[in-house]
């Protein structure tokens, strides 16, 4: 339940700033996100360029890019995830405090991309782990990876704090741990997370 | 750099025991190869190492090839003696039958490797060894002790082709993972089953598409084993 913004800004011209505890709550955590440095392949190095003078993602929040999964609030996967790489970034993921947030950034992160019927390419990684914003690109460009922030800080704007929708890290029954995928001798098992990835195919895109 | 036959006749000459077969490659880069036998490959590895005229001291690929087992199909003409009854007899006659006999050429697996010379400025030279077939016999000697590059690379072939190269200090797969049970660059293999979500597909991939579809519609009819 927001305050009303005239009612807010009537107020406010008298002096009295009123919010309510969500806003506020939400308020501080999405200009603070600071993400886990973890770039896998080519995005992660337009992610490098966004950090860097010309695209600043500091200014956004994202003060510093935490090596350690434990400090770290997002994990933008970067680049190509291999089949050999997968249960460290589930393991990783599983590492991070919540409210954690996953950024899958590029297509290779979202689907595979280019190289997805490569042998050691895992068709994305949200087969694994809940993925809150996708970006599509190959790279994006680091704008698109702004934006993608900016899309991620409206989603925990609104975010409410009770009830139904709210996050999993206010909601004791959820899943905070995701199962790690086991290298069996001729794929991942199980190749996806059925409680995280259900797929209702309607149909296959073709021209058939 | 001297010609590859001048080469082959250069190793011959040099290194006693090697055997050397020149493979020509009949496209327009006509960049013919050698190839070499495993008892001998080391020693003629080293000559060109060594040998001043070439110093082919930089490896700079090592890559693998697989020929699958081929299938021909030949027609022989077969002499027979055949039991027929002729003019209300029986006689045992000469019958020539032309039949369709059907065999096995074994492939094999073969290792590529690129030479070049940094002393001298020139290469390429290609060289290659083939395994005795592509199921049992699948080992070659490692040039790893010749030339230092070829450690990952011959790891590489390894993990792909599953060519087993004896004398390479640490051979162990270095793409998949190493409980991993195939070598996927063969002809032969078969991705896994991961085909639940594709939306834009065609060809090959719609075809896997569908029988995973017709899979997980029916379990249990049929393996892809």
């Amino acid at each position: 339940m927001a305050v009303d913004q005239e009612l807010k800004i009537e107020l406010g011209k008298q002096g009295i700033f009123v919010a309510t505890i969500e806003e506020l709550y939400n308020w501080g955590r999405r200009s603070s996100v600071w993400p886990m440095q973890f770039g896998l392949a080519c995005c992660a190095i337009e992610m490098i360029a966004t950090t860097m003078a010309r695209y600043d993602m500091a200014r956004f929040g994202a003060e510093v890019f935490r090596p350690s999964p434990r400090q770290a609030d997002l994990m933008i996967v970067s680049g190509t995830v291999t089949k050999k790489m997968a249960p460290q970034v589930v393991r990783l993921y599983n590492q991070m405090a919540e409210p954690r947030y996953v950024i899958a950034m590029g297509a290779c992160a979202i689907s595979g991309g280019p190289f997805k019927q490569g042998y050691n390419v895992l068709k994305g990684i949200d087969r694994y782990i809940p993925v809150d914003v996708h970006i599509p690109g190959c790279p994006p460009r680091p704008e698109a990876l702004l934006q993608a922030f900016m899309t991620l800080q409206k989603k925990i704007d609104e975010q409410h704090l009770t009830g139904e929708g709210r996050p999993r890290f206010l909601d004791s029954n959820a899943q905070g741990e995701f199962p790690v995928p086991v290298q069996a001798e001729h794929d991942l098992e199980p190749t996806s997370n059925q409680g995280v990835w259900p797929v209702q195919i309607q149909g296959l895109g073709t021209r058939d | 750099m001297k010609t590859v036959e001048e080469i082959k006749a250069a190793i011959e000459a040099a290194v006693p025991g090697a055997e050397v077969e020149f493979v020509a490659n009949p496209g327009p880069a006509a960049q013919h190869s050698l190839r070499l036998v495993p008892h001998s490959a080391v020693a003629v590895a080293m000559f060109l190492r060594d040998d001043p005229e070439f110093a082919l001291d930089f490896l700079s690929n090592v890559t693998g090839v697989d020929w699958p087992d081929k299938e021909i199909a030949e027609k022989v003409k077969v002499t027979r003696e055949v039991t027929k009854t002729v003019d209300g007899e029986e006689r045992t006659v000469q019958e020539t039958v032309e039949e369709t006999r059907k065999r096995t050429e074994p492939g094999c697996l073969e290792a590529v490797y690129h030479l070049y010379s940094i002393a001298k400025k020139h290469g390429p030279l290609v060289i290659r060894m083939k395994t005795a077939n592509r199921s049992d016999q699948t080992e070659l000697p490692s040039l790893t002790p010749v030339w230092r590059a070829a450690e990952f690379q011959e790891r590489e072939v390894f993990d792909l082709y599953g060519i087993v190269f004896n004398g390479h200090p640490d051979l162990r797969r270095i793409l998949m993972w190493d409980g991993f049970k195939d070598h996927p660059m063969r002809k032969d293999y078969v991705e896994p089953d991961d085909f639940e979500y594709e939306p834009t597909a065609h060809d090959e991939v719609l075809k896997r598409a569908l029988e995973h579809r017709a899979a997980v519609a029916a379990p249990g009819l049929g393996t892809r084993d």
